[in-house]
């Protein structure tokens, strides 16, 4: 996913790597503290590997940011092949990290409802049956709690398990087997035991499906001790989060989106992984930090339009990594801007804001210029009704309007 | 990989396991009344009138092996179980699981043990009877009642005594307790506190025997896992799951119920539709077995016929052993449920005396050769304590020490840097 910036004076390209993460010491512009309208001077766009390409082509940089959710490819401009790397879909992304992951080491399998003949309800296990076999690929019957615990098993015996919840609320069901033994047994056994495993699965609220298909799991699970917690929300980044999540010998819960497994993007083709516990500079800015992940983040970037037309230079973070956090890159932002907003698809109460509004208000809170504002979804169980379910969930006005409260 | 539902066929092996008895039943089960009624492991099979039991004959095999080994004794010429060599190690492994669990309630009500602490007595059998056939890469998975699992399978008594007292040189570090007991070296996969959750554990186990088989080609790893657990537990959801995976995928488990009748205060009876829980095997596609559980020798016989499946590859066996515990479920159990009468007539039947008793009238061992074995346990016991009691509790220092296997994932820090980068990271004082 693009991002766009604008810039005042000589924008110095930014160092091209395939690292994922602004060094936010290394900013481009001066820092200025007015909130003053700025002069829209030169279009650069970052793409989120880090690579800066000046002076684009207008008209495709509009249109990379104005739809919430992207869902088709852009036109000719962006699908050159003079370009480097390959255009792909966010599963399929999922896809080709987890294959090759399955390359490199044999150890890898999957375990799931529907992953092997079917190709997985979000296709993100396509192919794979046919190409490792029916062992590697397992198509699990509907037991959970079981089957999550068999790869925690498999996990502590040798191997490195996938495993998929067909959608994340249904990890419910092995909650007992997430916090019991995958978070606690490498601690109640000294040590001795590793659990390498990997729970992924989409969560979040999709289109009208329903109060127990909307869920969004990240809020119960962070408290467990001893996992890992990181939420995908581009195909560059799930691609980069699935493979660091195999390769990691702690137990990582991915977390994909529902309406983000069509996005598009341009990815390289070279081996990348996502650092697990850093989190990503989507757009920075000066007057107000705004911290997002997964779907929220195209909700915040469309806000982000609205408000750089208003004048308003917001800073854009996606924190990627939901336990733990990463307060170095948060941190850095909110002694630039004085002022954060939070903006999760958690419910209001106990949800990731609200541990991360604790975690900032703990840490930066001579920082802070204003209370951190948090917006979540609402308490309410997703209804199925759309006008209703909309609603629910953060829009990009209410992204608006808050930013616009808290730079007065 | 789809498997097509077949009845294991048993009319090959050694034992004659393929023939249901069903011979008179003395009077029917009675329900919801916790003392009076209870298994035992004759072949007279009880059933409820009231109830829909099936005893059709469903190949897949529900049998009483007590019928089976009685009839291997009767011969005209006696052939022994054992030899003096497994009948010694068999005496000896259950010896020390008693007088373990002896001095563990000992050290526990003088206030060096606390918590929850389940202890094994009487179902010393069913521990020795299976662990002793198994290699040291074969896996075993217990319950919270895992002490005598965890000495069977080989880890010391001293590394044992050690995490209960909880010091740093327990077999965990002392961070897993009475209930936690694991070893990586002995393949000891645990230890759990809630019921059920294991049985998982031990399929990804056994599916990982089996993987490595198939997958990674490493065509001798033919490594089995027990999974023990208890009657409460076979009304569970996760052990009907796993019975299902297991047999579907014909993974190299064996599940070993204890059932000692009574889960805390819920009898077995008053929980359970159909308290017969071998029964359950077939209807997931594996054989269910029967076996007196206070008898180490018939324990050993079943258990090297499914162990020796498992091994082959035939798939899982449910094996269900009739046994008892002596003392409370747990240190803190008054145990005043239970009906006198049952615990007298379970102690008549001590596996430890039985097995003596066998040993000495065929003459494979003296009295003094199991004297001398009893007083080198009391000697190993004793020295696990002094070890225990001179061990070092554990520093603050390990504090955070194995939360994660990568401590990166404690995240990083205002600093910039890695929070397990800070030094009062290993003194365990540092803010994550």
């Amino acid at each position: 996913m693009a991002a766009i910036f604008q810039g005042v004076g000589a924008a110095a390209p930014l160092s091209s790597s395939l690292s994922n993460s602004f060094d936010s010491n290394k900013s481009v512009f001066s820092p200025r503290r007015s909130f003053s309208v700025r002069k829209r001077a030169s279009f650069a766009v970052v793409r989120s590997d880090g690579i800066v390409n000046l002076n684009p082509n207008g008209r495709s940089a509009q249109r990379l940011v104005s739809n919430a959710v992207a869902t088709k490819a852009d036109g000719p401009a962006a699908s050159s092949s003079s370009k480097p790397g390959h255009e792909l879909l966010l599963f399929e992304a999922l896809q080709e990290g987890l294959e090759e992951e399955m390359e490199r080491d044999p150890r890898v399998c999957v375990m799931g409802e529907d992953v092997g003949h079917y190709g997985g309800s979000y296709k993100v296990t396509k192919g794979l049956a046919k190409r490792f076999g029916d062992l590697r690929v397992l198509d699990t019957p509907i037991a959970e709690n079981s089957f999550t615990g068999m790869g925690i098993g498999a996990a502590m015996t040798g191997l490195r398990p996938v495993i998929e919840g067909m959608n994340m609320g249904f990890l419910l069901l092995a909650f007992n087997q997430i916090s019991n033994n995958c978070g606690m047994l490498h601690y109640t056994s000294g040590g001795q035991f590793t659990i390498p495993v990997v729970i992924r699965g989409p969560g979040g609220v999709g289109r009208q499906l329903g109060a127990e298909h909307s869920q969004r799991l990240e809020s119960y699970f962070q408290s467990i001790p001893g996992i890992q917690m990181v939420a995908c929300s581009t195909p560059y980044n799930a691609k980069g989060l699935m493979k660091a999540a195999i390769r990691s010998e702690n137990p990582v819960i991915l977390f994909e989106h529902v309406l983000l497994y069509n996005l598009k993007e341009r990815i390289p083709d070279e081996d990348y992984i996502c650092n697990l516990e850093e989190a990503e500079m989507v757009r920075p800015g000066e007057h107000v930090t705004i911290l997002t992940y997964s779907r929220m983040r195209y909700h915040v970037m469309q806000a982000a339009k609205t408000l750089v037309n208003k004048g308003y230079d917001p800073e854009v973070i996606d924190i990627r990594s939901l336990k733990p956090f990463d307060l170095h890159t948060i941190g850095n932002s909110v002694k630039k801007t004085h002022r954060v907003l939070i903006v999760e698809e958690c419910m209001r109460t106990g949800g990731i804001g609200a541990s991360l509004t604790a975690a900032i208000t703990e840490n930066f809170n001579d920082y802070l210029d204003a209370p951190i504002m948090c917006l979540s979804s609402q308490d309410v169980p997703t209804p199925y009704a759309g006008t209703l379910e909309e609603v629910t969930v953060v829009q990009p006005a209410q992204i608006v309007t808050a930013v616009e409260q808290l730079c007065q | 990989m789809s498997t097509a539902f077949s009845a294991p066929n048993f009319s090959t092996q050694s034992l004659p396991l393929n023939h249901t008895s069903t011979t008179t039943r003395d009077s029917p089960l009675v329900f919801a009344k916790p003392t009076s009624q209870f298994l035992r492991s004759t072949p007279k099979l009880r059933l409820s009138s009231s109830s829909k039991l099936n005893l059709s004959r469903r190949s897949g095999t529900v049998v009483a092996v007590s019928d089976v080994v009685k009839q291997k004794k009767s011969k005209s010429t006696p052939t022994l179980l054992i030899t003096k060599e497994e009948g010694l190690e068999l005496y000896e492994d259950m010896v020390l699981g008693r007088a373990f669990e002896d001095m563990c309630a000992q050290m526990y009500y003088r206030g060096k043990m606390f918590g929850f602490v389940h202890l094994y007595n009487g179902q010393e059998a069913v521990s020795t009877g299976f662990i002793k056939l198994l290699k040291q890469q074969d896996s075993v998975v217990s319950t919270y009642r895992d002490h005598v699992h965890a000495l069977s399978k080989g880890v010391p008594a001293r590394a044992v005594m050690s995490e209960l007292f909880g010091k740093t040189t327990g077999c965990c570090r002392g961070q897993g307790g009475s209930m936690h007991m694991f070893s990586r070296e002995h393949n000891l996969l645990g230890g759990f506190a809630f019921i059920g959750e294991g049985i998982p554990i031990a399929t990804g186990a056994a599916f990982t025997s089996k993987y490595k088989r198939e997958v990674l080609k490493e065509a001798d790893c033919d490594h089995v896992t027990l999974a023990f657990f208890g009657d409460g537990t076979c009304n569970n959801g996760q052990f009907f799951e796993c019975l299902n995976m297991a047999a579907l995928w014909k993974l190299p488990i064996v599940f070993v119920v204890e059932n000692n009748l009574w889960a805390i205060g819920m009898s077995h009876m008053r929980a359970t539709s159909d308290p017969q829980i071998y029964k359950k095997g077939p209807a997931f596609g594996m054989p269910g077995i029967h076996v007196d559980g206070m008898d180490v020798l018939k324990v050993r016989e079943v258990a090297k016929e499914a162990i020796g499946r498992a091994r082959r590859g035939e798939g899982p066996t449910l094996v269900e052993c009739e046994t008892y515990r002596f003392r409370g479920h747990s240190l803190a159990d008054p145990d005043e449920l239970r009906d006198p009468a049952e615990k007298a007539h379970y102690a008549a039947r001590d596996p430890i005396t039985a097995l003596k008793k066998y040993l000495t009238e065929n003459n494979l061992a003296s009295e003094a050769e199991l004297k001398a074995i009893d007083k080198k346990i009391d000697e190993v016991v004793e020295v696990a304590v002094e070890f225990a009691d001179e061990s070092p509790v554990p520093p603050r220092s390990q504090l955070l020490e194995n939360v994660f296997a990568d401590p990166k994932g404690f995240g990083i820090g205002p600093d910039g840097r890695y929070r397990c980068e800070d030094p009062k990271f290993t003194q365990g004082t540092a803010h994550v």
